[in-house]
């Protein structure tokens, strides 16, 4: 390791214009995360990508946020991304998702403006001074000569960039089929070509590369919608902004249209069910169980009556809708058929046909948790290439890998985000441990510390890292510090301000007679009690300042679960710097089990942990591993730089 | 990070010796609580690697077994942590009565397999070479526990126990569709009812489970020897030179044991509840043939059923109720200094010259091991461990139920999630995909 030379001496020794610290392949959600991380680290970056104009495109969904999702966006700003800030600028509707529910459930989301969001984050990107963003074709990776290392990148039209450092963020791309129907044609998404060059690169280095399936409804022209007959929902009032640095929403807001698929309608699909391709065996990606295309629903739930589909505006001055809800790639005049039966859609012109899109990725268990792969050093995957879906996931892990490339880059140590702090975490590691069958999506569920990573406070778990990682400086950083500092007197006051089982009856407080004193913030984790009714008692509470109100509830809310969770965080963390060999050969390693072997094999787990997390792996064999293992800094180090 | 780090860890224990009957079972302890558990079970900490013979008792002062003791201060120990070993008599029922004790100190908790290796190996106690040697010994562990798990697999608390899993995801899935798919419609807003529903059931049949084993009280209350017989037959006296002090009342006058008196006896290590009953006859006093219909109560009780006729008496053999309740039963002739030349039943003695004592206690032990293996199968370290996942579950459980209707789905979530957990101890395992998968089969999700 490199530790006395500064980053930027290393980064900054005079290479020639091809030449870039960290290249990042892809202009979609986890590309520009990437390059962004990348830049903001101080490496020499540059975005490579076939359109310019097509950076920070929405392709599906034209919303950011939701459950899980929300947390993840909250993620990515508190270590300094772009999505955040992006979506507050684009966003046209702000609900918070789940509000009835307890806060670390909740989720934010925004329905955003095509054009408003892809605009911010071009403008975002295009004020990192280390940023360089160059159109074209990435067809090929160049390798030293026992291919074990990245050395750069070759363009379609013949250009080479040299690099140490690559992040490949192809998204659907991989050896992309469209099927609408009976028809396919090769294709990333809609009118842009597919990259085939690359799939065959990876393919003879002999990466696993899997087949999985998502699908997109066919758009709508508004224009033609009968919004006066359909239920409209409109979003928070005020909108609450996604990103730290946000004050307020700017951005006019407007409602979506709700309405619902009709039993005529499943009739037209279950008459020509023959025809979808994912029952005629067109398809053989495996799509994703929570997403189901309509044809799906119809058959899968046939007892269902009516699904509800919303209408969300593609854009504040765009006349596309995008039908939330009926995903299919039935033939055409099916789906013109079909949306023909749905209330307030009789006219409906569609603009553009729904479709499902296969696509190559490679089996996440070939990453490490830095997201660099284990075969080629210097060569790092983010987003749908490792099987996930969604913006958030793909900018979450665009971030973590163009962090690490720009680090890698450096000397510097690689960077890994635990289950124990945040959703990124919790992505990664299942990704690099389980492994994908289906298109991964986050949900709240997949985290076992769920009560303790809120979307709330994702800066307190992470920005202090992002400083500390060399993301966050400037006004953030400011920000940061000065609300860190609020928190810490809150919290102080909440914890000092005491009275006795007595004197709250005295205040009219319901508290059992037995002489244990409570602080006001024992009381405020009461049901229902709220820092506004306990600021009557103590007046000195109204000091606090509005904006941590709901945060400080939420921790008192939380507290005993939080107490008990440490024992279970403890058990982690020890488990977690145990580490097992990098080399270890598991082949002949006495006692395990043929499957488990395999498994092993496959993954290569870091830890103690992380081995007690694949599926299906016994006590007996973690015992034998745990016989192999040893603490970080003991007999073995940790596999970081080589 | 070492266990030594963190005072908040658990002191662990468990049996170092196979399971099963040995002439020694030792059982170790290690971590921060080891010190204390040391002083009131066995009394004095000696200096450490030094051993001291000592009665260990359980928290109520009550003897468990006379034990060699040793203690270790941490980090010269095998772990590194504070160890303590009790070497104990190999009997199954003293090892459970010990680790039950240790059980009940707060922070204590059964050591998982191999864990007290894995803390030599945290605390840099064991090199690479003993690494290398100790494997092939963990291999030997694994078989045993291979073996063992395949018997647990033909008992009901196992077979149950995997059906429990499946009610815990089931219910887990109710109420994470509640939360990661509000907003995705067509999710069954009444999870609430239905959870209860799954989870009310589901505490039943635990508790109900947990009452079958009654292994817990078996350990505690001691195996059950009833002692019964035709009136004079001599009961009482051999009731009181097993426990070698007068605690029932002897004399000629036939009925004199009108109630029934329990004592606790130590008979070669093993816990046993000897019960004396009224003499079964025909009999027309109204107290008395209250007596006799407790000791035909009795009968469901007991494990093991001394019969005594004296041989001065004519010779009778149990009666139908005793032979009908399934129970074992030793045929015994008492009183053989009283009479001549009889050899029936299985065992003849006399109390009073201590002729075949012996061979009784022989007997009964034997006897009672026997049951006990065919009731345990021997995986004591197991079943405990089971017991206490399955306790550890119902918890849980108890607790989403318990919670009010104020209370976030989310924190219900947490318990059941936390349940699901504690049976995975038994089952292995509880992935978010096994949730996801019951989830997705049962909504239709997805906008």
């Amino acid at each position: 390791m490199t530790g006395t030379v500064s980053r930027e001496t290393i980064l900054r020794s005079g290479f020639s214009l091809d030449h870039f610290d960290v290249i990042v392949v892809g202009g979609g959600h986890a590309g520009t995360e990437a390059a962004a991380a990348a830049a903001r680290y101080g490496a020499r970056t540059a975005l490579i990508t076939i359109s310019k104009d097509s950076i920070g495109a929405m392709s599906c969904n034209p919303a950011i946020g939701g459950l899980g999702k929300g947390h993840l966006v909250r993620e990515i700003d508190a270590l300094g991304g772009l999505m955040a800030l992006a979506a507050d600028r684009g966003g046209i509707q702000f609900r918070v998702l789940n509000r009835s529910k307890g806060p670390a459930v909740r989720g934010p989301r925004a329905q955003a403006d095509r054009k408003l969001y892809r605009q911010a984050v071009q403008a975002l990107l295009s004020g990192e001074p280390n940023l360089t963003i160059i159109d074209g074709l990435v067809d090929d990776l160049l390798l030293d000569l026992d291919r074990k290392r990245i050395t750069g990148v070759r363009l379609s039209d013949g250009r080479e960039f040299t690099t140490g450092a690559v992040v490949l963020t192809t998204g659907t791309f991989l050896n992309g089929l469209v099927h609408i129907g009976p028809v396919t044609f090769p294709a990333g998404r809609m009118g842009e070509p597919p990259s085939g060059g690359l799939s065959r690169t990876l393919a003879s280095l002999e990466f696993p590369l899997g087949r999985l399936k998502t699908g997109t409804p066919p758009r709508l022209d508004g224009r033609t919608i009968d919004w006066a007959s359909l239920e409209s929902q409109l979003g928070d009032d005020p909108p609450e902004p996604f990103s730290a640095l946000t004050e307020r929403i700017e951005t006019p807001q407007i409602a979506c249209g709700i309405t619902w698929t009709t039993d005529a309608g499943h009739e037209v699909i279950r008459n020509r069910i023959g025809e979808a391709p994912i029952y005629s065996g067109q398809i053989d990606g495996r799509g994703p169980r929570y997403c189901p295309s309509i044809e799906d629903k119809v058959v899968r739930f046939g007892d269902r009556t009516r699904h509800q589909i919303f209408l969300e505006p593609e854009g504040l001055d765009d006349d596309t809708v995008y039908p939330n809800g009926i995903s299919s790639s039935m033939p055409e005049d099916v789906q013109r058929a079909f949306v023909a039966t749905i209330p307030g859609l009789e006219k409906t012109r569609i603009i553009r046909p729904g479709y499902a899109i296969e696509y190559d990725y490679v089996d996440p268990r070939s990453l490490e948790p830095s997201l660099e792969t284990k075969r080629v050093q210097g060569l790092f995957f983010a987003g749908q290439i490792n099987g996930t879906t969604g913006y958030e996931e793909a900018g979450a892990q665009g971030l973590v890998a163009g962090l690490n490339a720009a680090r890698r880059a450096s000397g510097a140590d690689f960077i890994t985000i635990h289950r124990t702090e945040a959703y990124i975490g919790v992505m990664i590691d299942d990704l690099v441990t389980q492994g994908v069958t289906e298109p991964y999506r986050m949900f709240t569920s997949r985290s076992e510390y769920r009560l303790s990573l809120r979307s709330d406070n994702a800066d307190e778990r992470l920005t202090q890292k992002g400083v500390d990682w060399g993301l966050v400086r400037g006004e953030r950083l400011d920000r940061f510090a000065l609300r860190h500092q609020e928190l810490a007197r809150a919290r102080y006051l909440l914890k000092t301000l005491q009275l006795s089982p007595s004197e709250a009856v005295q205040k009219g407080l319901k508290v059992n007679q037995d002489g244990i004193r409570r602080s006001a913030f024992d009381l405020l984790s009461y049901p229902d009690q709220t820092l506004a009714n306990l600021a009557r008692i103590w007046p000195e509470l109204t000091q606090i300042s509005p904006s941590l109100v709901d945060r400080l509830e939420n921790d008192a809310r939380y507290a005993v679960y939080l107490d008990r969770q440490k024992r279970d965080i403890a058990t982690y963390q020890r488990d977690e710097s145990l580490f097992i060999p990098a080399d270890l050969d598991y082949a002949h390693l006495s006692g395990l089990s043929a499957e488990l072997r395999l498994k092993l094999e496959a993954v290569r787990p870091r830890t103690i942990g992380q081995a007690g997390r694949i599926e299906g792996i016994t006590p007996a064999a973690l015992t034998l591993l745990a016989a192999r293992a040893r603490k970080r800094g003991s007999a073995s180090p940790a596999r970081t730089q080589d | 990070m070492t266990r030594k780090d963190q005072d908040s860890l658990d002191t662990i224990f468990a049996p170092a010796t196979a399971p099963g009957r040995a002439g020694v079972s030792i059982i170790r302890i290690s971590g921060a609580g080891t010190k204390t558990a040391f002083q009131e079970m066995a009394g004095i900490v000696p200096p450490a690697r030094q051993a001291v013979l000592r009665i260990l008792k359980d928290r109520d002062g009550a003897p468990i077994d006379q034990a060699l003791c040793l203690y270790f201060e941490g980090p010269d120990s095998f772990t590194g942590e504070d160890v303590a070993e009790f070497h104990i008599h190999g009997s199954p029922a003293v090892v459970s009565a010990c680790l039950n004790c240790l059980s009940s100190f707060s922070g204590f908790r059964i050591a998982e397999p191999g864990e007290f290796a894995r803390c030599a190996f945290e605390n840099g106690k064991l090199d690479l070479s003993e690494v290398e040697g100790l494997a092939d010994l963990i291999e030997a562990e694994t078989e045993i526990q291979r073996r063992q798990a395949l018997r647990q697999l033909q008992g009901g608390l196992t077979r149950e126990s995997d059906r429990w899993r499946d009610e815990l995801i089931r219910a887990l899935a109710l109420f994470d569709a509640e939360l990661d798919f509000s907003d995705e419609a067509d999710v069954d807003r009444a999870v609430f009812s239905a959870a209860r529903e799954i989870l009310s059931a589901l505490a039943k049949d635990m508790r109900d489970a947990l009452l079958k084993a009654s292994w817990g009280e078996r350990i505690r209350d001691g195996f059950v020897v009833l002692l019964a017989g035709p009136p004079n037959s001599g009961k009482s006296t051999l009731l009181n030179a097993l426990a070698s002090r007068d605690v029932a009342i002897v004399s000629d006058q036939p009925g004199t044991t009108r109630d029934l008196i329990e004592v606790r006896l130590d008979l070669k290590g093993l816990p046993v509840l000897l019960i004396d009953s009224a003499g079964i006859r025909e009999s027309a006093d109204e107290i008395e043939t209250e007596g006799i219909r407790r000791t035909l109560d009795q009968l469901n009780r007991a494990d093991l059923v001394l019969w005594l006729q004296s041989s001065v008496h004519e010779i009778v053999g149990p009666t139908p109720e005793i032979i009908g309740s399934g129970c074992r039963i030793i045929e015994i002739v008492t009183q053989v200094d009283r009479a001549h030349g009889t050899s029936r039943g299985d065992l003849s003695i006399s109390a009073k010259t201590g002729l075949g004592m012996d061979r009784l206690v022989d007997l009964i032990s034997t006897q009672i091991m026997t049951n006990f293996e065919r009731g345990a199968e021997s995986v004591l370290l197991t079943r405990a461990r089971h017991r206490l996942a399955v306790e550890e579950s119902l918890d849980f459980i108890d607790r989403a139920l318990a919670a009010g209707h104020g209370t976030g789905v989310e924190l219900i979530a947490e318990e059941i999630r936390l349940a699901a957990r504690a049976i995975g101890k038994i089952t292995g395992n509880v992935s978010v995909d096994d949730v996801l998968d019951r989830l997705f089969s049962s909504f239709c999700i997805g906008k």
